[in-house]
This record gives C-alpha cells, sequence and structure tokens, in this order.
C-alpha cells in the first residue's frame, strides 16, 4: 500500500474536499490501484529526459530565439488596454450564489 | 424529411436553392429529438429559441439570393463542456447546475458566424472525465445502435445525437480519447485536430496542455468542412497557432497513391479484441489497394501512455477545477458556516465521484515529497512519447491503428474499475500527450453489430493528409459494402 488513510486525509485536505466516510476506503482502493498501475514508469531510466509541459515544448521551437520568444506560438502580444473590457458588474454577479449587488458574498472567513 | 444519411453540403445545398428551409431543417431535429432522445438521452438542453432565430437569419438570406456560408442552415449540437451564452453550461456537473455563462466559446461563435444552427447542449462525463458517459451528473447516454451499451465518452452524447439523426454534425472535446473514442463506438467520424489548431477559448479546462476541440460528422468531408470553420488563431488563447488554415475540402479528392502508412506493431497487442483487429487489418489492407505503401513503424514506449496520461492529466485536473468553490458561479452548498466548510461542502456535494478521484490523484501527484516522483517523470515520459512519433513520422505520413481496444461496452460493466475504464483510452491517449492530430473513421462491425472505429494519426498540423486518407478508405468502403442504414 503506497497510499494511506492519513494521506487521504491530507490530500482531501488539500484538495478542499471533505470525503464522506464511506467514500474514503474506497477512494484508498482507488488511487492504490492506480498509482500501482503508475510505476510501470519506474522503468524507463528518464534523468535525461527533459520534461514536456506543453507541446510547444516540442513543436515549433526556434532555437535563435530566448524565453517565450521562442515558441512559434503559445505567446500573445501585450495589449495595454486589455483584449477584452471586464465583464459589467451587474453581469458577474448574475451567477452568484450570494451577492449584495456589488460583492460577493461568503460566510465568515475568519474561524472561532 | 430525410434525416437519415443527411450531410452538412446536403443540408446546406437544399436551403441555399430553397427546396427546403433552414427553419423546417431544425424542426425536423426538434421532432427527431422528441421522438428518439428519451431513450438514447443525449441532450442536456435545447436552444430552440436562438436555434430558430438562426434559421430565420439564414433563411433570409437565401431568400435574397446571397450565397451561404459553409455551415449556412446545418443543425449542430454541442458538448456541455464549451460554453454558450445565455445558455445554462453544466459540462456535466451538479457543481454548474445553474451556470448561465456570459459570453461564447470561440468556436460555437466561429460555427453560428458560419451559419450553423445551434440545437441544444450535449450530455457528457461530468467534466469530461470519463470514456463511457456514466459519469455525467445528470443521465447515462445509451448508445443508439444498442442501448444496452454505453456510447463512449466523455463526448458521448455528441457521438450518439449524429449516430442518431439528432444533429448533422456535432462539437466534441478530447483530451485522452474524448472525441475518436464515442466515434468508434457509435460509428460515425470523430475528429481530434493539432493542439493549437483551434482556440479552447470558452472550453471549461479539464487539462489544459491535452484539451482539444474537434468535430464529430456523419463523413469526412463534413469533419473537413467543420474544421475549416473552427481552425485558427484566436487572440483570446495564446495557445492557439499562428499556422495558415489551408482549404481542409479543397485537399480531401487528393491521391492517397503513393502516401506511407504507419503501422505500429504496439498498438495490435495484448488486450486487441479479435473482431477490431481483424477490421482494422481489413482496413490497412484497404488502404494498400489504394495504393498506399504500408509500413511497419515502432513506438515503443506506447505502453506507458495510460501511466503517463493519469498523472498529467489529473495533475492539470486538480489545479483547473480549484476553481469551483461555490463563490462567484455554480452550486453552493447552503448549510456551511464558515468560508472553509463552504469550500468543502460545496465540492464534496458538487462533483462526483470520478472527479473527486481525479482531483485526489493530481493533488497527490502534485504535494511535496510526490511531485518528482510522479508529476515530473511522467512529464518526462511524455518526451519519449513524443518522441515515439516523431521518430515514425520521419518515416511515414500517418500511423493507422484501432481507435479502441473494443467495441462498446455494456452500460455497468466497467464503473467499478476505474484502471479498466481508463484502459478503454489505451490507443487514444498518446495522440493527446504528444499533440498530433487523429481521426476516428468507421471501418466495419462487430458480429453483434457494434461498430468498429479506424485511427489515423498525422503530423503535428497535417490534418490535411489524414482527413485525405480517412475520406479515400470511406469512398472506397462506400462503393463495396452494402450500407446497412439504407
Amino acid at each position: 500500500m503506497k497510499v494511506t488513510d492519513k494521506d487521504v486525509a491530507y490530500v482531501a485536505d488539500l484538495a478542499n474536499l471533505e470525503l464522506t466516510e464511506e467514500e474514503r476506503p474506497r477512494m484508498l482502493r482507488d488511487l492504490n490501484a492506480i498509482l500501482g498501475y503508475v510505476d510501470l514508469l519506474d522503468e524507463l531510466d528518464t534523468k535525461d529526459v527533459a520534461p514536456m509541459a506543453q507541446v510547444s515544448d516540442r513543436f515549433g521551437v526556434d532555437p535563435n530565439k530566448a524565453g517565450s520568444a521562442r515558441f512559434a506560438y503559445a505567446r500573445r502580444d501585450d495589449i495595454p488596454e486589455g483584449l477584452r473590457k471586464s465583464l459589467a458588474p451587474e453581469t458577474a454577479l448574475k451567477g452568484a450564489p450570494e451577492t449584495d449587488g456589488t460583492f460577493f458574498e461568503v460566510p465568515k472567513v475568519i474561524e472561532k | 424529411m430525410h434525416l437519415t444519411s443527411l450531410t452538412i453540403d446536403a443540408a446546406r445545398s437544399t436551403v441555399q436553392d430553397r427546396t427546403t428551409s433552414a427553419s423546417a431543417w431544425a424542426e425536423a431535429h426538434y421532432a427527431r429529438i422528441a421522438s428518439e432522445d428519451g431513450k438514447i438521452g443525449a441532450y442536456l438542453a435545447l436552444s430552440k429559441e436562438r436555434a430558430l432565430a438562426q434559421a430565420a437569419h439564414i433563411d433570409a438570406m437565401a431568400e435574397k439570393g446571397e450565397t451561404l456560408p459553409p455551415l449556412g442552415g446545418v443543425p449542430v449540437a454541442i458538448k456541455d463542456v464549451m460554453v454558450t451564452r445565455g445558455l445554462r453550461t453544466t459540462a456535466g456537473s451538479k457543481i454548474l447546475e445553474n451556470y448561465i455563462p456570459p459570453y461564447d466559446c470561440t468556436a460555437v461563435a466561429h460555427l453560428e458566424a458560419a451559419g450553423a444552427v445551434i440545437l441544444g447542449k450535449l450530455n457528457c462525463d461530468e467534466f469530461a472525465m470519463g470514456s463511457s458517459n456514466e459519469n455525467s451528473a445528470w443521465k447515462p447516454v445509451h448508445n443508439p445502435r444498442d442501448l444496452s451499451r454505453v456510447p463512449g465518452g466523455s463526448s458521448g452524447g455528441a457521438a450518439a445525437a449524429v449516430a442518431a439523426d439528432m444533429a448533422v454534425a456535432a462539437m466534441g472535446s478530447d483530451t485522452g480519447g474524448s472525441i475518436r473514442q464515442p466515434a468508434s463506438f457509435c460509428g460515425v467520424v470523430g475528429l481530434m485536430p493539432t493542439y493549437g489548431r483551434v482556440s479552447r477559448y470558452g472550453l471549461i479546462a479539464f487539462a489544459s496542455s491535452l484539451d482539444h476541440i474537434g468535430p464529430l460528422t456523419k463523413t469526412v468531408r463534413d469533419a473537413a468542412t467543420v474544421l475549416g470553420v473552427i481552425a485558427g488563431r484566436d487572440p483570446m488563447d495564446s495557445t492557439s497557432a499562428e499556422v495558415p488554415v489551408p482549404n481542409y475540402v479543397g485537399e480531401l479528392e487528393k491521391p492517397v497513391s503513393g502516401l506511407k502508412i504507419g503501422v505500429a506493431k504496439e498498438y495490435f497487442g495484448e488486450g486487441l479484441d479479435g473482431e477490431v483487429r481483424k477490421a482494422v487489418e481489413a482496413a490497412i489492407q484497404k488502404l494498400a489497394g489504394l495504393g498506399c505503401e504500408v509500413v511497419e513503424v515502432s513506438l515503443p514506449h506506447s505502453k506507458y501512455a495510460i501511466p503517463t496520461y493519469y498523472i498529467v492529466a489529473t495533475a492539470e485536473a486538480s489545479s483547473n477545477l480549484a476553481r469551483f468553490d461555490g463563490v462567484r458561479y455554480g452550486f453552493r452548498a447552503p448549510e456551511a458556516h464558515t468560508l472553509s466548510q463552504m469550500y468543502r461542502c460545496t465540492r464534496d456535494l458538487g462533483f462526483g465521484a470520478e472527479v473527486k478521484r481525479r482531483i485526489m490523484l493530481g493533488t497527490y501527484a502534485l504535494s511535496a515529497g510526490y511531485y518528482d516522483a510522479y508529476y515530473l517523470k511522467a512529464q518526462r515520459v511524455r518526451t519519449l512519447l513524443t518522441r515515439d512519433f516523431e521518430d515514425a513520422f520521419r518515416k511515414v505520413d500517418a500511423i493507422v491503428t484501432p481507435t479502441s481496444p473494443t467495441a462498446a461496452f455494456k452500460l455497468g460493466e466497467k464503473v467499478d474499475d476505474p484502471l479498466a475504464m481508463y484502459l478503454a483510452d489505451i490507443y487514444t491517449v498518446t495522440a493527446d500527450l504528444a499533440g498530433i492530430p487523429g481521426i476516428s473513421v468507421p471501418c466495419g462491425e462487430t458480429r453483434e453489430n457494434l461498430p468498429i472505429g479506424l485511427q489515423i494519426l498525422g503530423k503535428h498540423f497535417d490534418e490535411a493528409t489524414i482527413l485525405r486518407v480517412a475520406h479515400a478508405y470511406e469512398m472506397s468502403r462506400e462503393k463495396s459494402e452494402v450500407k446497412v442504414q439504407k
């Protein structure tokens, strides 16, 4: 077993999930099954292989340029005024579960 | 009005020459949805008002004798992971049950600008996470060919809607196979373009380095037509590519003779169903008969694709899905008294089991002490998988494989075994990881009349070649086989 009960509780905490008493054992079982399969990757020696975070890491790279300018895409010119106007406040608030008309409302932030 | 086998060109030209009207095509599709969708479950919402307004606009153009745009009057439906202004968009999740987006996804805006009539929003696995559509928070989708079977996922509603003639074309999304695998299961065409070919703006993010938008259609030509409409640079998506968009339809009829088609033994190993193997091998023979040169290639890291994918995709998902917190839109758990309690209860009640599983896996893989062992390791293997394709594509123009190791499985068959479900994507995830385009085209049926899909993979931004090969194959099949549908 790679993942323990304690790990499940810790990771759920990081992910802002609570998980019910019924969900936890199932999560434990599934994570262990999946991570057991992921161990297959340990067969490969990858210490000299560069990590790939984006497709643009491999495609359309111009080695003569530096930084993000190396990429044929994955770039955007700075537009000081922004690409579009922000949503009007009433539009942005329209979908909010709770609002006072100006702000999003949330329950008490400071506990105790 | 016959909706069976109704293609984009047929729909558009009958509106153009006023044999019928865009409004009539829309109404005919709504009538079909009303009679068929109760047993299939492809649609989550209909946008009748918006559709009929657009149809009236197209009809007015036709009446004035104006040339209709490429999708003029064509009824299209949208997977519910693409936002639509004023039209409820849930991504198949309870956490977005009330979400009415204030803007349109770029791809949807392009479709409407090209004359498409948007019929409604299509069912899918929650946040596009799944291979059977059983992870939808609302209802499962049933495969139109056999209602006891899944349509595939996560674009299950999209594939089923097209297969059951409830839309001429549908927009899906593909992160690990979610366009191609359901297309294969339902017997339609599904195209995943190159990463960056189509803007992701307005696509609710699952895994940003892997997400793609693409069409599901009845024919390869239709897929080429839709791609031409949605492809191109979008200032709203900085990963959308500044690469010229060719005339995909114009390229379709170019001969395929002399093209080199790669076949990789890694895609024909253990786990591949015998009937699927036979159908795919016969398709390869057919391509050889059309003058393609079949070349053996090797993609030696293929067996590492699923574990790599499920680390990279879940890590990105755990970050993307952090935004669903009950503050700005969507569902909020009512009973919480503090902010952190509200976050947790909202996410606990709002997300389904598979989404939580992936958030947990991704969070674990990114957590201190495990980042190097899991996330960084997977990113390094992603490089190896991509290199496999780069090496192979130095020798060949396209690679053909089965789309899925099996035909559609039964509802409920894999729901309790996430690992078995993940293996349904074994032949599709590699293209997402490498960012190359792929298309699934029907290539036969099992003894139980379940569709089988042929996958054709291509070089970055070379959709034209895979569309050409798929089209040539589709044409040769039509000539030699009696179509069951008619």
